[in-house]
Protein backbone atom coordinates (compact mmCIF):
# COMPACT_ATOMS: atom_id res chain seq x y z
CA UNK A 1 0.00 0.00 0.00
CA UNK A 2 2.77 2.41 1.02
CA UNK A 3 4.76 1.42 -2.06
CA UNK A 4 1.76 2.07 -4.31
CA UNK A 5 1.23 5.46 -2.72
CA UNK A 6 4.90 6.27 -3.12
CA UNK A 7 4.84 5.28 -6.81
CA UNK A 8 1.71 7.33 -7.38
CA UNK A 9 3.19 10.36 -5.60
CA UNK A 10 6.43 10.10 -7.59
CA UNK A 11 4.44 9.88 -10.83
CA UNK A 12 2.35 12.91 -9.88
CA UNK A 13 5.42 14.98 -8.95
CA UNK A 14 7.10 13.96 -12.21
CA UNK A 15 4.04 15.06 -14.22
CA UNK A 16 3.99 18.43 -12.48
CA UNK A 17 7.73 18.83 -13.01
CA UNK A 18 7.43 18.03 -16.72
CA UNK A 19 4.43 20.36 -17.09
CA UNK A 20 6.31 23.23 -15.45
CA UNK A 21 9.34 22.47 -17.64
CA UNK A 22 7.11 22.64 -20.72
CA UNK A 23 5.78 26.02 -19.59
CA UNK A 24 9.36 27.27 -19.20
CA UNK A 25 10.28 26.04 -22.68
CA UNK A 26 7.18 27.71 -24.13
CA UNK A 27 7.97 31.01 -22.38
CA UNK A 28 11.47 30.98 -23.84
CA UNK A 29 10.31 29.94 -27.31
CA UNK A 30 7.69 32.70 -27.49
CA UNK A 31 10.29 35.45 -27.13
CA UNK A 32 13.19 34.01 -29.14
CA UNK A 33 13.45 33.09 -32.83
CA UNK A 34 12.61 31.10 -34.86
CA UNK A 35 8.87 31.74 -34.74
CA UNK A 36 6.68 29.76 -37.12
CA UNK A 37 4.13 32.37 -38.15
CA UNK A 38 2.31 30.16 -40.66
CA UNK A 39 1.69 27.51 -37.99
CA UNK A 40 0.44 30.19 -35.61
CA UNK A 41 -2.08 31.42 -38.17
CA UNK A 42 -3.14 27.84 -38.94
CA UNK A 43 -3.75 27.20 -35.24
CA UNK A 44 -5.72 30.44 -34.85
CA UNK A 45 -7.94 29.15 -37.63
CA UNK A 46 -8.12 25.60 -36.32
CA UNK A 47 -8.74 26.46 -32.66
CA UNK A 48 -10.67 29.70 -33.13
CA UNK A 49 -12.73 29.35 -36.30
CA UNK A 50 -12.94 25.57 -35.94
CA UNK A 51 -14.52 25.81 -32.49
CA UNK A 52 -16.97 28.56 -33.43
CA UNK A 53 -20.00 26.40 -34.22
CA UNK A 54 -19.86 24.25 -31.10
CA UNK A 55 -19.19 27.25 -28.84
CA UNK A 56 -21.96 29.37 -30.36
CA UNK A 57 -24.50 26.55 -30.12
CA UNK A 58 -23.54 25.89 -26.50
CA UNK A 59 -23.81 29.62 -25.69
CA UNK A 60 -27.16 30.00 -27.45
CA UNK A 61 -28.85 27.09 -25.71
CA UNK A 62 -27.34 27.96 -22.34
CA UNK A 63 -28.73 31.50 -22.60
CA UNK A 64 -32.10 30.11 -23.64
CA UNK A 65 -32.34 27.58 -20.83
CA UNK A 66 -31.12 30.15 -18.33
CA UNK A 67 -33.88 32.55 -19.40
CA UNK A 68 -36.41 29.74 -19.31
CA UNK A 69 -35.57 28.59 -15.78
CA UNK A 70 -35.06 32.02 -14.26
CA UNK A 71 -38.15 33.32 -16.05
CA UNK A 72 -40.32 30.56 -14.53
CA UNK A 73 -39.04 31.39 -11.05
CA UNK A 74 -39.18 35.16 -11.41
CA UNK A 75 -42.66 34.92 -12.87
CA UNK A 76 -43.92 33.68 -9.50
CA UNK A 77 -42.90 37.04 -8.03
CA UNK A 78 -44.14 39.07 -10.98
CA UNK A 79 -40.55 39.93 -11.87
CA UNK A 80 -40.22 38.49 -15.38
CA UNK A 81 -38.77 41.80 -16.54
CA UNK A 82 -35.66 40.96 -14.48
CA UNK A 83 -34.74 37.91 -16.60
CA UNK A 84 -32.16 39.88 -18.63
CA UNK A 85 -30.33 40.81 -15.43
CA UNK A 86 -29.91 37.16 -14.43
CA UNK A 87 -28.95 36.02 -17.90
CA UNK A 88 -26.30 38.70 -18.39
CA UNK A 89 -24.74 38.36 -14.93
CA UNK A 90 -24.58 34.56 -15.16
CA UNK A 91 -23.35 34.43 -18.73
CA UNK A 92 -20.72 37.15 -18.46
CA UNK A 93 -19.25 36.20 -15.12
CA UNK A 94 -19.43 32.44 -15.12
CA UNK A 95 -21.25 30.45 -17.74
CA UNK A 96 -19.72 32.09 -20.81
CA UNK A 97 -16.09 31.46 -19.81
CA UNK A 98 -16.65 28.04 -18.23
CA UNK A 99 -18.87 26.60 -20.95
CA UNK A 100 -16.57 27.88 -23.66
CA UNK A 101 -13.66 26.39 -21.76
CA UNK A 102 -15.38 23.02 -21.46
CA UNK A 103 -16.40 22.99 -25.12
CA UNK A 104 -12.86 23.89 -26.21
CA UNK A 105 -11.46 21.22 -23.85
CA UNK A 106 -13.58 18.58 -25.54
CA UNK A 107 -12.82 19.68 -29.05
CA UNK A 108 -9.35 21.20 -28.93
CA UNK A 109 -7.68 19.64 -25.88
CA UNK A 110 -8.40 16.13 -27.12
CA UNK A 111 -7.42 17.02 -30.69
CA UNK A 112 -4.08 18.45 -29.62
CA UNK A 113 -3.25 15.43 -27.45
CA UNK A 114 -4.25 13.01 -30.23
CA UNK A 115 -2.31 14.86 -32.93
CA UNK A 116 0.88 15.36 -30.96
CA UNK A 117 0.61 11.89 -29.41
CA UNK A 118 0.28 10.28 -32.86
CA UNK A 119 3.27 12.25 -34.10
CA UNK A 120 5.26 11.10 -31.09
CA UNK A 121 4.52 7.38 -31.41
CA UNK A 122 5.18 7.39 -35.17
CA UNK A 123 8.56 9.14 -34.69
CA UNK A 124 7.41 12.30 -36.46
CA UNK A 125 8.48 14.40 -33.46
CA UNK A 126 11.93 12.80 -33.55
CA UNK A 127 11.98 13.43 -37.31
CA UNK A 128 11.19 17.10 -36.68
CA UNK A 129 14.13 17.35 -34.28
CA UNK A 130 16.37 15.49 -36.72
CA UNK A 131 15.44 18.03 -39.39
CA UNK A 132 16.49 20.86 -37.09
CA UNK A 133 13.05 21.90 -35.83
CA UNK A 134 12.28 22.37 -32.15
CA UNK A 135 8.87 20.68 -31.64
CA UNK A 136 8.06 23.13 -28.85
CA UNK A 137 8.38 26.06 -31.24
CA UNK A 138 6.69 24.32 -34.15
CA UNK A 139 3.86 22.47 -32.41
CA UNK A 140 3.34 23.83 -28.90
CA UNK A 141 3.87 27.59 -29.19
CA UNK A 142 1.35 28.11 -32.04
CA UNK A 143 -1.29 26.14 -30.12
CA UNK A 144 -0.62 27.98 -26.86
CA UNK A 145 -0.86 31.38 -28.55
CA UNK A 146 -4.03 30.35 -30.35
CA UNK A 147 -5.60 29.01 -27.15
CA UNK A 148 -4.55 32.07 -25.18
CA UNK A 149 -6.06 34.53 -27.63
CA UNK A 150 -8.92 32.65 -29.27
CA UNK A 151 -10.64 31.31 -26.15
CA UNK A 152 -11.35 34.87 -24.87
CA UNK A 153 -12.74 35.81 -28.30
CA UNK A 154 -14.88 32.68 -28.39
CA UNK A 155 -16.07 33.47 -24.86
CA UNK A 156 -17.19 36.96 -25.89
CA UNK A 157 -19.11 35.47 -28.81
CA UNK A 158 -20.64 32.68 -26.72
CA UNK A 159 -21.71 35.18 -24.07
CA UNK A 160 -23.21 37.48 -26.68
CA UNK A 161 -25.08 34.66 -28.37
CA UNK A 162 -26.23 33.43 -24.96
CA UNK A 163 -27.81 36.82 -24.28
CA UNK A 164 -29.50 36.65 -27.68
CA UNK A 165 -30.81 33.19 -26.74
CA UNK A 166 -32.14 34.62 -23.48
CA UNK A 167 -33.75 37.47 -25.40
CA UNK A 168 -35.51 35.02 -27.76
CA UNK A 169 -37.03 33.07 -24.87
CA UNK A 170 -37.88 36.17 -22.84
CA UNK A 171 -39.64 37.83 -25.76
CA UNK A 172 -41.31 34.79 -27.29
CA UNK A 173 -42.13 32.77 -24.18
CA UNK A 174 -42.62 35.41 -21.49
CA UNK A 175 -43.78 38.18 -23.80
CA UNK A 176 -41.44 40.76 -22.30
CA UNK A 177 -40.63 43.69 -24.56
CA UNK A 178 -37.19 43.63 -26.22
CA UNK A 179 -36.28 47.05 -24.83
CA UNK A 180 -37.11 45.89 -21.29
CA UNK A 181 -34.96 42.79 -21.70
CA UNK A 182 -31.91 44.63 -23.06
CA UNK A 183 -32.26 47.38 -20.49
CA UNK A 184 -32.35 44.71 -17.80
CA UNK A 185 -29.25 43.08 -19.32
CA UNK A 186 -27.23 46.29 -19.00
CA UNK A 187 -28.58 47.06 -15.54
CA UNK A 188 -27.44 43.64 -14.33
CA UNK A 189 -23.88 44.15 -15.48
CA UNK A 190 -21.17 45.83 -13.44
CA UNK A 191 -17.74 46.69 -14.74
CA UNK A 192 -16.18 44.22 -12.31
CA UNK A 193 -18.29 41.43 -13.87
CA UNK A 194 -17.04 42.36 -17.32
CA UNK A 195 -13.45 42.33 -16.08
CA UNK A 196 -13.98 38.95 -14.48
CA UNK A 197 -15.58 37.50 -17.61
CA UNK A 198 -12.84 38.99 -19.76
CA UNK A 199 -9.83 37.90 -17.73
CA UNK A 200 -10.83 34.33 -16.91
CA UNK A 201 -10.84 32.96 -20.49
CA UNK A 202 -7.14 33.82 -20.93
CA UNK A 203 -6.29 31.50 -18.04
CA UNK A 204 -8.72 28.83 -19.22
CA UNK A 205 -7.47 28.88 -22.82
CA UNK A 206 -3.86 28.67 -21.67
CA UNK A 207 -4.65 25.80 -19.31
CA UNK A 208 -6.55 23.76 -21.92
CA UNK A 209 -3.91 23.89 -24.65
CA UNK A 210 -0.90 23.46 -22.38
CA UNK A 211 -2.49 20.37 -20.81
CA UNK A 212 -3.33 19.02 -24.28
CA UNK A 213 0.25 19.58 -25.45
CA UNK A 214 1.77 18.17 -22.25
CA UNK A 215 -0.34 15.01 -22.39
CA UNK A 216 0.39 14.61 -26.12
CA UNK A 217 4.13 14.94 -25.61
CA UNK A 218 4.07 12.36 -22.79
CA UNK A 219 2.25 9.74 -24.87
CA UNK A 220 3.64 6.22 -24.71
CA UNK A 221 2.49 2.86 -25.98
CA UNK A 222 1.48 3.13 -29.63
CA UNK A 223 -2.05 3.69 -30.85
CA UNK A 224 -3.58 2.54 -27.56
CA UNK A 225 -1.43 5.14 -25.86
CA UNK A 226 -2.78 7.81 -28.18
CA UNK A 227 -6.33 6.81 -27.20
CA UNK A 228 -5.43 7.01 -23.52
CA UNK A 229 -3.73 10.37 -24.01
CA UNK A 230 -6.83 11.76 -25.72
CA UNK A 231 -9.06 10.61 -22.87
CA UNK A 232 -6.68 11.95 -20.27
CA UNK A 233 -6.42 15.32 -22.02
CA UNK A 234 -10.20 15.79 -22.05
CA UNK A 235 -10.64 14.73 -18.44
CA UNK A 236 -7.67 16.68 -17.11
CA UNK A 237 -8.38 19.87 -19.03
CA UNK A 238 -12.12 19.79 -18.17
CA UNK A 239 -11.40 19.40 -14.46
CA UNK A 240 -8.66 22.03 -14.75
CA UNK A 241 -11.13 24.46 -16.36
CA UNK A 242 -13.42 24.22 -13.33
CA UNK A 243 -10.54 24.37 -10.85
CA UNK A 244 -8.77 27.28 -12.56
CA UNK A 245 -12.11 29.07 -12.85
CA UNK A 246 -12.54 28.79 -9.09
CA UNK A 247 -9.02 29.96 -8.30
CA UNK A 248 -9.06 32.88 -10.72
CA UNK A 249 -12.51 33.93 -9.46
CA UNK A 250 -11.23 33.84 -5.87
CA UNK A 251 -8.22 36.00 -6.75
CA UNK A 252 -10.24 38.44 -8.87
CA UNK A 253 -12.84 38.91 -6.14
CA UNK A 254 -10.03 40.03 -3.85
CA UNK A 255 -8.43 42.24 -6.49
CA UNK A 256 -11.31 43.98 -8.26
CA UNK A 257 -14.43 43.86 -6.11
CA UNK B 1 12.07 30.62 -40.32
CA UNK B 2 15.61 30.38 -39.15
CA UNK B 3 18.96 30.13 -40.87
CA UNK B 4 20.17 26.80 -39.57
CA UNK B 5 22.52 26.16 -42.46
CA UNK B 6 25.34 23.66 -42.09
CA UNK B 7 28.21 26.02 -41.31
CA UNK B 8 31.45 25.72 -43.33
CA UNK B 9 34.06 23.95 -41.24
CA UNK B 10 37.36 25.63 -40.43
CA UNK B 11 40.05 24.63 -42.97
CA UNK B 12 42.06 22.48 -40.54
CA UNK B 13 38.97 20.60 -39.36
CA UNK B 14 37.82 20.21 -42.93
CA UNK B 15 41.14 18.63 -43.79
CA UNK B 16 41.03 16.38 -40.74
CA UNK B 17 37.52 15.25 -41.63
CA UNK B 18 38.17 14.72 -45.34
CA UNK B 19 37.84 11.19 -46.78
CA UNK B 20 38.94 8.70 -44.15
CA UNK B 21 38.83 11.24 -41.29
CA UNK B 22 36.85 10.51 -38.09
CA UNK B 23 33.43 12.04 -38.81
CA UNK B 24 31.59 10.21 -35.99
CA UNK B 25 33.39 9.06 -32.86
CA UNK B 26 31.86 7.22 -29.89
CA UNK B 27 34.26 7.04 -26.94
CA UNK B 28 33.29 4.65 -24.11
CA UNK B 29 29.60 5.51 -24.27
CA UNK B 30 27.28 4.16 -21.56
CA UNK B 31 23.52 4.51 -21.46
CA UNK B 32 20.89 2.98 -19.21
CA UNK B 33 17.18 3.60 -18.76
CA UNK B 34 16.50 3.12 -15.04
CA UNK B 35 17.93 -0.32 -14.28
CA UNK B 36 18.09 -1.48 -17.90
CA UNK B 37 21.53 -1.12 -19.49
CA UNK B 38 21.18 -0.18 -23.18
CA UNK B 39 24.82 0.51 -24.12
CA UNK B 40 27.93 -0.43 -22.18
CA UNK B 41 31.35 1.03 -23.01
CA UNK B 42 30.62 1.41 -26.74
CA UNK B 43 33.46 2.91 -28.79
CA UNK B 44 33.78 3.14 -32.56
CA UNK B 45 34.81 5.58 -35.28
CA UNK B 46 33.05 6.19 -38.59
CA UNK B 47 35.43 7.52 -41.17
CA UNK B 48 34.32 10.05 -43.75
CA UNK B 49 32.88 8.39 -46.86
CA UNK B 50 32.69 5.00 -45.15
CA UNK B 51 29.69 2.95 -44.00
CA UNK B 52 29.17 1.54 -40.54
CA UNK B 53 26.62 -1.29 -40.37
CA UNK B 54 25.14 -2.12 -36.96
CA UNK B 55 23.73 -5.60 -36.52
CA UNK B 56 22.14 -7.16 -33.49
CA UNK B 57 18.96 -8.55 -32.05
CA UNK B 58 15.97 -6.33 -31.29
CA UNK B 59 16.66 -4.27 -28.18
CA UNK B 60 20.45 -4.59 -28.57
CA UNK B 61 20.81 -0.80 -28.71
CA UNK B 62 21.25 -0.31 -32.46
CA UNK B 63 18.67 2.45 -32.95
CA UNK B 64 19.83 4.08 -29.70
CA UNK B 65 23.22 4.68 -31.31
CA UNK B 66 21.54 6.67 -34.09
CA UNK B 67 19.53 8.70 -31.57
CA UNK B 68 22.70 9.43 -29.60
CA UNK B 69 24.45 10.52 -32.80
CA UNK B 70 21.63 12.95 -33.51
CA UNK B 71 21.61 14.21 -29.92
CA UNK B 72 18.03 13.00 -29.43
CA UNK B 73 19.36 11.12 -26.39
CA UNK B 74 22.23 11.98 -24.05
CA UNK B 75 24.69 9.31 -22.86
CA UNK B 76 25.17 8.67 -19.14
CA UNK B 77 28.95 8.54 -19.66
CA UNK B 78 31.45 8.76 -22.49
CA UNK B 79 31.97 11.21 -25.32
CA UNK B 80 30.40 11.54 -28.76
CA UNK B 81 31.92 13.60 -31.56
CA UNK B 82 30.04 14.39 -34.76
CA UNK B 83 31.64 16.42 -37.51
CA UNK B 84 34.36 17.54 -35.11
CA UNK B 85 31.94 18.77 -32.43
CA UNK B 86 31.50 17.12 -29.04
CA UNK B 87 27.74 16.71 -28.77
CA UNK B 88 27.18 14.59 -25.67
CA UNK B 89 26.63 17.59 -23.38
CA UNK B 90 25.51 20.06 -26.01
CA UNK B 91 22.37 22.19 -25.54
CA UNK B 92 19.41 21.61 -27.84
CA UNK B 93 19.92 24.95 -29.65
CA UNK B 94 23.54 24.14 -30.46
CA UNK B 95 22.58 20.62 -31.51
CA UNK B 96 20.32 22.06 -34.20
CA UNK B 97 23.47 23.36 -35.89
CA UNK B 98 25.10 19.92 -35.76
CA UNK B 99 21.92 18.29 -37.10
CA UNK B 100 22.07 20.61 -40.11
CA UNK B 101 24.75 18.28 -41.48
CA UNK B 102 22.96 15.05 -40.57
CA UNK B 103 20.07 13.28 -42.19
CA UNK B 104 18.12 10.41 -40.69
CA UNK B 105 15.82 7.84 -42.22
CA UNK B 106 13.53 6.56 -39.48
CA UNK B 107 11.91 3.14 -39.21
CA UNK B 108 8.67 3.24 -41.24
CA UNK B 109 9.84 6.56 -42.70
CA UNK B 110 8.20 8.85 -40.10
CA UNK B 111 6.88 11.07 -42.90
CA UNK B 112 4.68 13.99 -41.79
CA UNK B 113 1.26 12.63 -42.66
CA UNK B 114 -0.40 16.04 -43.06
CA UNK B 115 2.14 17.15 -45.70
CA UNK B 116 2.51 16.11 -49.35
CA UNK B 117 5.59 14.33 -50.65
CA UNK B 118 6.89 17.68 -51.93
CA UNK B 119 6.42 19.33 -48.52
CA UNK B 120 7.95 16.36 -46.71
CA UNK B 121 11.03 16.21 -48.91
CA UNK B 122 11.49 19.97 -48.93
CA UNK B 123 10.58 20.47 -45.26
CA UNK B 124 14.06 21.46 -44.14
CA UNK B 125 14.61 23.68 -47.17
CA UNK B 126 11.29 25.53 -46.88
CA UNK B 127 10.96 25.69 -43.09
CA UNK B 128 14.46 25.71 -41.63
CA UNK B 129 16.93 26.86 -44.24
CA UNK B 130 14.67 29.48 -45.79
CA UNK B 131 15.60 28.64 -49.36
CA UNK B 132 13.76 30.62 -52.06
CA UNK B 133 10.73 28.61 -53.23
CA UNK B 134 12.07 28.13 -56.78
CA UNK B 135 15.42 26.85 -55.58
CA UNK B 136 13.80 24.55 -52.99
CA UNK B 137 11.30 23.22 -55.55
CA UNK B 138 14.14 22.46 -57.96
CA UNK B 139 16.07 20.58 -55.26
CA UNK B 140 12.95 18.61 -54.26
CA UNK B 141 12.39 17.63 -57.90
CA UNK B 142 16.07 16.69 -58.19
CA UNK B 143 16.12 14.38 -55.15
CA UNK B 144 12.79 12.81 -56.05
CA UNK B 145 14.23 12.16 -59.52
CA UNK B 146 17.32 10.66 -57.87
CA UNK B 147 15.18 8.11 -56.04
CA UNK B 148 12.85 7.64 -59.01
CA UNK B 149 9.65 8.99 -57.45
CA UNK B 150 9.29 12.26 -59.37
CA UNK B 151 5.70 11.54 -60.38
CA UNK B 152 4.60 11.14 -56.75
CA UNK B 153 5.48 14.71 -55.78
CA UNK B 154 1.90 15.81 -55.01
CA UNK B 155 0.76 12.59 -53.31
CA UNK B 156 0.10 12.31 -49.58
CA UNK B 157 2.19 9.77 -47.61
CA UNK B 158 -0.94 7.66 -47.03
CA UNK B 159 -1.17 7.14 -50.81
CA UNK B 160 2.31 5.58 -51.00
CA UNK B 161 3.39 1.96 -50.55
CA UNK B 162 5.76 1.00 -47.73
CA UNK B 163 8.79 0.98 -50.04
CA UNK B 164 7.87 4.33 -51.57
CA UNK B 165 7.51 5.84 -48.10
CA UNK B 166 11.03 4.68 -47.15
CA UNK B 167 12.43 6.12 -50.39
CA UNK B 168 10.66 9.44 -49.79
CA UNK B 169 12.15 9.38 -46.28
CA UNK B 170 15.59 8.93 -47.86
CA UNK B 171 14.86 11.83 -50.21
CA UNK B 172 13.83 13.99 -47.24
CA UNK B 173 17.00 13.08 -45.34
CA UNK B 174 19.26 13.89 -48.31
CA UNK B 175 17.49 17.03 -49.55
CA UNK B 176 19.70 19.46 -47.66
CA UNK B 177 22.85 17.62 -48.80
CA UNK B 178 24.06 16.40 -45.39
CA UNK B 179 27.51 14.84 -45.09
CA UNK B 180 26.21 12.05 -42.86
CA UNK B 181 23.11 9.87 -43.28
CA UNK B 182 21.73 7.60 -40.59
CA UNK B 183 19.41 4.76 -41.59
CA UNK B 184 17.26 3.08 -38.96
CA UNK B 185 16.16 -0.29 -40.32
CA UNK B 186 15.25 1.18 -43.72
CA UNK B 187 14.28 -2.17 -45.24
CA UNK B 188 12.48 -3.86 -42.35
CA UNK B 189 9.06 -5.09 -43.41
CA UNK B 190 9.72 -4.63 -47.13
CA UNK B 191 9.66 -7.39 -49.71
CA UNK B 192 13.12 -8.37 -51.07
CA UNK B 193 12.70 -6.54 -54.39
CA UNK B 194 11.59 -3.27 -52.77
CA UNK B 195 14.31 -3.65 -50.13
CA UNK B 196 16.84 -3.90 -52.95
CA UNK B 197 15.72 -0.54 -54.39
CA UNK B 198 16.22 1.03 -50.94
CA UNK B 199 19.68 -0.61 -50.66
CA UNK B 200 20.60 0.82 -54.04
CA UNK B 201 19.61 4.32 -52.92
CA UNK B 202 21.93 3.95 -49.91
CA UNK B 203 24.79 2.83 -52.16
CA UNK B 204 24.12 5.66 -54.65
CA UNK B 205 24.23 8.27 -51.91
CA UNK B 206 27.47 6.84 -50.53
CA UNK B 207 29.29 6.33 -53.84
CA UNK B 208 27.91 9.13 -55.99
CA UNK B 209 27.28 11.84 -53.37
CA UNK B 210 30.12 10.98 -50.97
CA UNK B 211 27.83 10.66 -47.96
CA UNK B 212 29.10 8.87 -44.84
CA UNK B 213 26.50 6.34 -43.66
CA UNK B 214 25.45 4.54 -40.53
CA UNK B 215 23.09 1.68 -41.27
CA UNK B 216 21.19 -0.07 -38.52
CA UNK B 217 19.51 -3.25 -39.62
CA UNK B 218 18.85 -6.87 -38.82
CA UNK B 219 18.35 -7.69 -42.49
CA UNK B 220 21.69 -9.37 -43.22
CA UNK B 221 21.00 -9.67 -46.92
CA UNK B 222 20.64 -5.90 -47.19
CA UNK B 223 23.64 -5.22 -44.97
CA UNK B 224 25.94 -7.40 -47.10
CA UNK B 225 24.50 -6.01 -50.33
CA UNK B 226 25.24 -2.42 -49.24
CA UNK B 227 28.72 -3.40 -48.02
CA UNK B 228 29.74 -5.41 -51.05
CA UNK B 229 28.35 -3.39 -53.95
CA UNK B 230 29.40 -0.12 -55.51
CA UNK B 231 27.52 2.33 -57.71
CA UNK B 232 28.91 4.12 -60.72
CA UNK B 233 27.33 6.56 -63.11
CA UNK B 234 27.66 6.16 -66.84
CA UNK B 235 26.12 9.16 -68.59
CA UNK B 236 22.59 9.14 -67.05
CA UNK B 237 22.40 5.53 -65.95
CA UNK B 238 23.62 4.28 -62.60
CA UNK B 239 24.98 0.76 -62.48
CA UNK B 240 25.72 -1.47 -59.48
CA UNK B 241 28.43 -4.06 -59.39
CA UNK B 242 30.44 -6.11 -56.91
CA UNK B 243 32.83 -3.78 -55.13
CA UNK B 244 36.60 -4.44 -55.04
CA UNK B 245 38.14 -5.44 -51.70
CA UNK B 246 39.44 -1.97 -50.83
CA UNK B 247 35.89 -0.67 -51.27
CA UNK B 248 34.22 -3.41 -49.24
CA UNK B 249 36.71 -2.74 -46.44
CA UNK B 250 35.22 0.77 -46.19
CA UNK B 251 32.01 -0.81 -44.90
CA UNK B 252 32.57 -1.95 -41.34
CA UNK B 253 30.20 -4.17 -39.42
CA UNK B 254 29.55 -3.86 -35.70
CA UNK B 255 27.52 -6.52 -33.94
CA UNK B 256 25.97 -5.52 -30.65
CA UNK B 257 25.04 -7.93 -27.91
CA UNK B 258 23.65 -6.99 -24.49
CA UNK B 259 24.64 -3.36 -24.99
CA UNK B 260 28.28 -4.09 -25.82
CA UNK B 261 30.23 -4.59 -29.04
CA UNK B 262 30.61 -8.30 -29.80
CA UNK B 263 32.30 -7.91 -33.17
CA UNK B 264 33.79 -5.13 -35.30
CA UNK B 265 35.26 -5.66 -38.75
CA UNK B 266 34.62 -6.07 -42.47
CA UNK B 267 32.07 -8.33 -44.14
CA UNK B 268 34.74 -10.96 -44.80
CA UNK B 269 35.95 -10.83 -41.19
CA UNK B 270 32.35 -11.17 -40.01
CA UNK B 271 31.89 -14.34 -42.02
CA UNK B 272 35.19 -15.67 -40.65
CA UNK B 273 34.17 -14.80 -37.08
CA UNK B 274 30.96 -16.78 -37.52
CA UNK B 275 33.05 -19.95 -37.72
CA UNK B 276 34.32 -19.43 -34.17
CA UNK B 277 31.45 -17.62 -32.45
CA UNK B 278 28.16 -19.44 -31.98
CA UNK B 279 26.14 -16.24 -31.49
CA UNK B 280 27.41 -14.64 -34.70
CA UNK B 281 26.92 -17.94 -36.48
CA UNK B 282 23.32 -18.18 -35.30
CA UNK B 283 22.77 -14.59 -36.42
CA UNK B 284 24.21 -15.14 -39.88
CA UNK B 285 22.55 -18.48 -40.51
Amino acid sequence: MAATLQTWAKGAVLEVQEYVRLLGQVARAVVTPPIYYRDIIEQFDSIGVGSLTVVLLAGLFTGMVLALNSGMTLDQFGARSMVGRLVSASMVKELGPVLTGLMVSGRVGSGIAAEIGSMLVTDQIAALRALGTDPIRKLVVPRVLAGLLMVPLLTVLATGVGMVGGWLVTVLQFHVASSVYWSSVTQGLYMQDVWMGGIKPFFLGFTIVTIGCHVGLRTTGGTQGVGNATKLAVVASSVAVIAVDFMVTKVLIVLIY
Amino acid sequence: MSSRQAQPRPALLDEALSFGGPIIVFDSVDLAFDEKVILRNVSFTLQTGHTKVFLGASGAGKSTILRLTLGLLKPDAGRIFVNGEQIDRMREDALMQVRADLGMVFQEGALFDSLTVRENVGYKLYEELGWPIDKADARVAEVLGFIGLGEFIDRMPSELSGGQRRRVAIARAMAAKPRILLYDEPTTGLDPITALTVDEEIIKLRDLEGVSSVLVTHQLRDAFFVAEHAASRETHDVSFEKAPKEKTDQAEFIMLKDGGILFEGSATELRDAAKDDAYIRSFLS
